[in-house]
């Protein structure tokens, strides 16, 4: 880092391996499923459905992807089915019958 | 540099911790009352729960040179059971005058169920008629968005709410500015995988501004790191941020916030 830079040469030198790792180790991962036959699981599909926010130019990304992924529903649930919680809302009917 | 952490399950952590958080500059540690990874089977597993954090763990922090704080409650994972919910909230009245109780917590919810909601409004109840600061835990990943509306919608509800009394932590991009536009504290939680890293948390401060966030590792018995706190001092430092501003976040703010709680005073004040 020098006196010289940028800010925003800074932020890329400081973090774009970074990013480029992580992005590398998304597409691995979804390589890695694909490699083995089944239906699309709801968490990968709501991770694909996410990925468009990152292609544009619109600020906000992180909030935008932490949205997509999240419980759009208002009122509180009449139970709870589990304690743990998998990272991706999953709609109901997609729910199997329990 | 020196911090303050501000939310660290000890009980879970080992005496190695302890030592690395006071090599690190840790001035103040505060443990609030958390789900033990299994559900207690009775009102008696939570007395002697809020005995180790009221009686045993400042004991062991005090032989590392460092105070220990704790909040008290009943964790929303353990809140669908109301019968053993009213039996742990009438035990916690009595503890609250304990010298390192700075109030409840962490309340807040789970899974957003209409029972944790009913004994989140329980604990809101007991904090404001017992004058006591609260700390909220907002839920996991996809569970959060809609349980922070849920949570903000619960306090302002209670008349006797003061939002500068109230910390809602593990905020994220999503949840900071809804908490933070009612006039809360947002703790910001640095967790791997499922909450937030140094380089995420120093975003938010740099978008949102730094006046009402405090950061925390919430080290706890799962994959966590006692050391997250100072450890984003250096990503601040990496950035430009000025020794300053990492001693506003990381010292002041904690402190400022802490200190509307009487029990909370450390050596060097007193």
């Amino acid at each position: 880092m020098t006196a010289s830079q940028s800010p925003r040469q800074r932020v890329v030198d400081l973090a774009f391996l970074d990013a480029r790792s992580k992005l590398i180790d998304l597409a691995a991962f979804l390589d890695r499923v694909d490699r083995h036959p089944g239906s699309e699981d709801y968490r990968v599909a709501a991770l694909k459905s996410a990925l468009v926010e990152l292609s544009g130019n619109e600020p906000d990304r992180a909030r935008r992807v932490l949205e997509a992924l999240s419980d759009p529903t208002e009122e509180p649930a009449p139970r709870a089915e589990t304690q743990g919680a998998t990272g991706a809302w999953r709609p109901p009917e997609t729910c199997s019958p329990s | 540099m020196r911090y303050i952490e501000p939310h660290g399950h000890m009980v879970s952590r080992t005496t190695d911790d302890y030592l690395a958080m006071v090599t690190a500059g840790c001035k103040a540690v505060c443990e609030p009352a958390f789900w033990a990874g299994f559900d207690r089977r009775s009102a008696e597993g939570f007395y002697d729960y809020f005995c180790q954090l009221t009686e045993h763990e400042p004991k062991r922090a005090a032989k590392f040179g460092l105070p220990h704080f704790s909040w008290l409650c009943l964790n929303p994972k353990e809140s669908e059971d109301l019968a053993l919910a009213a039996d742990v909230l009438a035990l916690i009245p009595d503890f609250l005058d304990r010298p390192n109780v700075l109030g409840i917590g962490e309340i807040g919810l789970n899974k957003n169920t209409a029972n944790e909601l009913k004994v989140l409004e329980q604990h809101i109840d007991l904090a404001v008629s017992r004058d006591q600061l609260i700390l909220v835990h907002t839920p996991h990943l996809e569970d959060k968005l809609k349980g922070t509306k849920l949570i903000i919608d619960a306090l302002l509800n209670h008349s006797g709410t003061r939002p500068e009394r109230v910390i809602i932590d593990h905020v994220e991009e999503h949840t900071a500015p809804l908490v933070l536009d009612k006039g809360f504290w947002a703790g910001i939680t640095l967790y791997p995988e499922s909450k937030c890293t140094p380089p995420r948390a120093v975003d938010m401060l740099e978008t949102l501004g730094a006046d009402r966030i405090w950061l925390n590792c919430a080290c706890d018995w799962g994959v966590s790191d006692p050391l997250a706190v100072p450890k984003t001092a250096l990503e601040m430092k990496r950035r430009g941020h000025s020794g300053d501003f990492v001693d506003q976040v990381l010292y002041r703010n904690p402190h400022r916030f802490l200190s509307q709680s009487p029990n909370f005073r450390l050596q060097e004040e007193t």
